[in-house]
């Protein structure tokens, strides 16, 4: 299991604006670098990342060859009510590993 | 003045005259790279004149230094004068640089004298960056020292190792290359576990770190699960070991994904060349400073060669021992330049041993040569301990370590 990590405050004032960070360790292999066997090595990338708050998704990406290994995103968002944020990275192979994180909204 | 007149005349520049007369050479930085190649210099040739400047009295030696913070060795092995330097007919001034101005050929020190030179070799060494960590500043490494530079840092990160209780947590940080001796940050764990180990055995050591590999990574991993299990936590970038903040009350690391409270924290922040490189206009906008790898004359500064840890060397690490493998091809390129001969193209050599334990010694070597206008790995050559090594192989690179130290010492200042 690949390790995904998140930042997210435990707690916001209603209304502000909070900074959300994203990392999920993967290789990203590009499917264009030849192993040393000079057998190219299969695309294996995040395709996809979504982040909800609550039910609503807040922040999307789509994931292309030329991203680096780990990738690692930061985003901002409006503090509006006390919740979870989940976030998912969905690979080449439709496989899904998520993370969430708890806010408390004052 | 007549006579500079006539040479004008004849388009010969004057300090092209006084080059014939008696050359001089100008070496900025008494370490392992500066201090070596004034010696070099003068030992291949006499004739020329060389003058040594250097800030401090006393030299502290970084290698070995983890070994007194782990205490398994007193500051004091670590020191060395320039009596020998002086007496190999070097003019040895303890004094701070102030200018350098590379058109007319001078360096202008603190107490407004200036010295004329044919050629000058700058070996500054590193700064540590005290703009790169929100928080990190130097006061601030008071309270979590670096001991990054040998001398009352190291003493101090000492006594606050052993002030520390039982079940303490240390925290390191480690920054992304390239920096000051690449194994030593891992080096300095493994005899920090040591000393827990030995003396407080519930604590544990943090490494976080702004990197996902490490030099001699392998053979360190191995020694802690072997000697220190369950004792070292090493969080890579990819772990969040990116350290973004330190917060000096609370003894805080922050990093990109959480933070870490220490008992005892050692901040090794990320670094560049020192000043006096700055000051030359050699140093890039990197912080580093690119030579031509066949002679280390700077790439920006004619006139001017760099050496040492400052330097951009491609493959070749910021050592002791790199220093003053560049020391010697400096030196013979200087007496070669000064002679108008052109300098042949080098291989160099770097070995640097790590203790994990006081009798348990890892090394890698390498061998560099110049490729594409940089130092490059000979492929084939030099490698790292092997992984299955007996003990007894480890402890006898463990003497290899401290054999090479009293040599190389020996060499520089002895």
């Amino acid at each position: 299991m690949t390790r995904a990590l998140v930042n997210v405050p435990k707690t916001a004032k209603r209304g502000e604006i909070i900074e959300i960070r994203a990392m999920i360790q993967h290789v990203m292999e590009t499917g264009y670098r030849e192993g040393p066997n000079g057998v190219t090595l299969p695309r294996n990338i995040i395709k996809r990342f979504v982040c909800k708050y609550g039910a609503q998704e807040i922040f999307s990406a789509e994931l292309f060859p030329a991203i680096a290994a780990n990738p690692y995103m930061a985003f901002s968002t409006v503090a509006t009510e006390t919740g979870t944020l989940t976030f998912e990275w969905t690979d080449d192979k439709g496989e899904t590993q998520s993370a969430s994180a708890e806010i408390t909204v004052t | 003045m007549a006579a500079g007149g006539v040479l004008a005349a004849f388009g010969i520049p004057a300090a092209r005259a006084a080059t014939k007369a008696a050359p001089r050479v100008v070496v900025i930085g008494g370490g392992f790279g500066g201090a070596s190649c004034a010696r070099l210099i003068k030992g291949e040739d006499r004739d020329i004149t060389v003058t040594l400047v250097e800030a401090n009295s006393t030299y502290i030696a970084c290698p070995f230094s983890n070994a007194v913070i782990a205490g398994l060795r007193p500051l004091e092995q670590q020191k060395f004068g320039y009596d020998r330097v002086r007496a190999a007919g070097i003019e040895v001034i303890h004094r701070k640089v102030t200018a350098v101005d590379t058109k007319q050929r001078t360096v202008r020190l603190d107490d407004g004298k200036q010295l004329a030179y044919d050629r000058l070799v700058v070996a500054p060494g590193v700064e540590l960056r005290f703009d790169a960590i929100p928080g990190y500043n130097e006061a601030a490494a008071e309270v979590l020292p670096h001991a990054w530079k040998a001398g009352e840092q190291t003493l101090l990160l000492r006594r606050q190792l052993e002030a520390m209780k039982d079940g303490g947590v240390v925290v390191m940080s480690a920054p992304a290359n390239p920096f000051r001796c690449p194994p030593g940050p891992y080096e300095r764990a493994s005899l920090i576990a040591h000393y827990l180990k030995t003396h407080k055995p519930r604590s544990k050591l943090i490494l976080l770190d702004a990197k996902d590999a490490f030099s001699k990574q392998k053979l360190f991993e191995a020694a802690w699960r072997e000697l220190y299990p369950g004792m070292i936590e090493w969080v890579s970038l990819s772990s969040g070991g990116n350290v973004t903040r330190i917060e000096t009350d609370t003894r805080t690391f922050v990093t990109e994904f959480g933070s870490h409270v220490a008992d005892v924290g050692n901040v090794i922040p990320p670094q560049r060349a020192a000043a006096v490189a700055a000051l030359a206009g050699v140093a890039d906008q990197t912080g580093w400073c690119p030579v031509d790898p066949v002679s280390f004359e700077s790439t920006l500064q004619p006139g001017v060669h760099v050496i040492g840890d400052a330097i951009i060397a491609g493959g070749m690490p910021k050592s002791a021992f790199s220093a003053n493998s560049q020391a010697r091809v400096c030196a013979t390129a200087v007496v070669d330049l000064l002679r108008e001969r052109k300098p042949a193209s080098p291989k160099l050599i770097n070995t640097c041993y790590s203790l994990v334990a006081p009798d348990y010694g890892i090394s890698v070597a390498g061998v560099y040569q110049p490729a594409n206008g940089l130092l490059t790995d000979v492929p084939g050559a030099g490698g790292v301990s092997a992984l299955d090594a007996p003990k007894s192989m480890r402890a006898q690179e463990a003497t290899y370590a401290e054999a090479w130290f009293k040599t190389i010492t020996h060499g520089v200042f002895g």
